[in-house]
């Protein structure tokens, strides 16, 4: 299943500094939510310092999450069912001025 | 997906964490610019024809203030001049870069932008701090000359105002980090929205309850571009604990942040408690509660080669200080500018650049 993944407010620096990647997900028989997506992406694209991105199988509080430009909070949040082609943005609020 | 809580039969795209309001973009933009426009006038933070100096860093903060400010002068007739003013810290691969932000600031929202280093007013940079104090009690420097150096320049801006770009998050984390400290002097003028350095000029918080969820959602939507580079030396700041503690909370119930808030502007100081005289600093003149201003201090210890006096308790310095003076006059040591471990008041060249000794030729906009 193809989706574009996009990062902002600093969360690409701990993805090898790209701000977008179009990722294409294992097919499988159980569908794919975004707390699974959290965990492949922890596994295959993260690259340091885990513990600023993910925490208690969430992001880490301070990171917003966007899906097709609607706040997760309103998509059930981790439990989102992704769809393909769907765009899903990580942008971190915790990086001052 | 659910429908915008304004009843505009738009569908809603995001949770606002402050009342729980699910909003599509067109109220989301409309809410969020009210509350600043009411937080404006409810405060009287402005006068009709004055100057407003906007401390712009090139994060989301400053940048959404800056759009903002120029959207509701314009719209409500504020009838302000609006400039950016920068602070160049002098961190390379952080500061420099953001700078850049800041110039398309400047260009996107026709105002004109100053830029102030700590160079030019400390003769240090970041860099320089770093490579002598390490990087545990830098943070405490750069955020000392700062505030000195945004009153300074907004000094010979000769603007009437200097607005923030402090959120509801930030003063929730200041609050939390003056009771952590036992810091009461801080943490009773924190909250003000309006604070006053003496003689100085008032320095204004427009955003003071915009919660920073929304500030970066608003910069989303609204497509501003902003640097969102974390300092390359903030990792160690205490204030990053602070953070966390505050994000973990509000993760269980968003409304604490406005709650601390709340506490802080309601909290009242014993009568008995001793607090410190606001007067102003023997060496430079800025305003300061001891006889000798922090980033005097700061800028003594680093001159000196003593990075780690201005770190901790002022009594400590006070009290070292003292002694070195005293020391120094019974046994006539002091061997003058080359002496490291000496902390009498030294030469003039030690001395951090007095207001009227910046001479305004080469800082003029």
């Amino acid at each position: 299943m193809k989706i574009t993944i996009q990062f902002g407010g600093g969360v690409h620096l701990l993805f090898g500094n790209i701000k977008l990647h179009e990722i294409d997900l294992p097919d499988r028989e159980k569908h794919w939510t975004i707390g699974d997506l959290l965990l492949w992406m922890t596994d295959n694209l993260l690259q340091e310092r885990p513990e600023l991105f993910l925490q208690d199988k969430s992001v880490r509080p301070g990171i917003l999450v966007i899906v097709n430009d609607t706040d997760w909070e309103l998509l059930g949040c981790a439990d989102y069912v992704i769809q393909p082609k769907d765009t899903i943005g990580f942008i971190s609020t915790l990086h001052g001025g | 997906m659910p429908s915008c809580s304004a009843k505009c039969g738009r569908n809603a795209i995001l949770k606002r964490p402050k009342t729980s309001d699910v909003l599509c973009k067109e109220c989301f933009f409309e809410a969020f610019e009210n509350e600043v426009h009411f937080t404006i006038t409810r405060a009287k933070l402005f006068t009709p024809n004055t100057t407003v100096a906007i401390a712009a860093s090139g994060g989301k903060d400053s940048t959404v203030l800056a759009y903002v400010l120029k959207l509701l002068n314009e719209k409500y007739d504020y009838r302000l001049k609006l400039l950016l003013l920068s602070i160049d810290e002098g961190i390379t691969g952080y500061r420099d870069d953001s700078l850049d932000t800041v110039k398309q600031n400047r260009d996107d929202y026709e105002m004109s932008l100053k830029i102030l280093s700590y160079k030019d007013l400390y003769g240090w940079t970041m860099d320089e701090i770093v490579a002598e104090i390490g990087r545990k009690n830098n943070c405490t420097f750069c955020g000392v000359f700062r505030r000195q150096a945004l009153d300074r320049g907004a000094n010979l801006l000769k603007v009437d105002y200097l607005a923030t770009g402090h959120n509801a998050d930030d003063i929730a984390e200041t609050v939390l980090m003056n009771i952590l400290r036992g810091d009461l002097a801080r943490l009773s003028r924190c909250t003000s929205i309006i604070t006053d350095s003496g003689d100085g000029i008032p320095r204004v918080k427009p955003l003071k309850y915009c919660y920073e969820k929304e500030i970066v959602m608003y910069a989303y939507f609204r497509k501003l571009v902003y640097f969102s580079t974390e300092c390359v030396f903030a990792p160690n700041a205490y204030r990053g604990h602070a953070r966390v503690l505050l994000k973990d909370l509000e993760k269980i119930d968003p409304t604490v942040i406005m709650n601390i808030i709340h506490s802080g502007e309601t909290m009242k100081v014993s009568e008995t408690s001793k607090m410190p005289k606001l007067t102003n600093c023997t060496r430079c003149g800025y305003v300061s509660s001891q006889e000798i201003c922090k980033a005097c201090v700061l800028l003594e210890g680093l001159n000196k080669g003593l990075p780690r006096l201005g770190i901790g308790k002022s009594s400590k310095v006070k009290r070292l200080l003292k002694e070195n003076e005293e020391k120094n006059k019974s046994s006539g040591i002091c061997r003058g500018e080359e002496d490291k471990t000496c902390l009498c008041s030294g030469t003039d060249s030690m001395k951090p650049v007095k207001i009227n000794e910046l001479v305004l030729k080469e800082l003029r906009i």
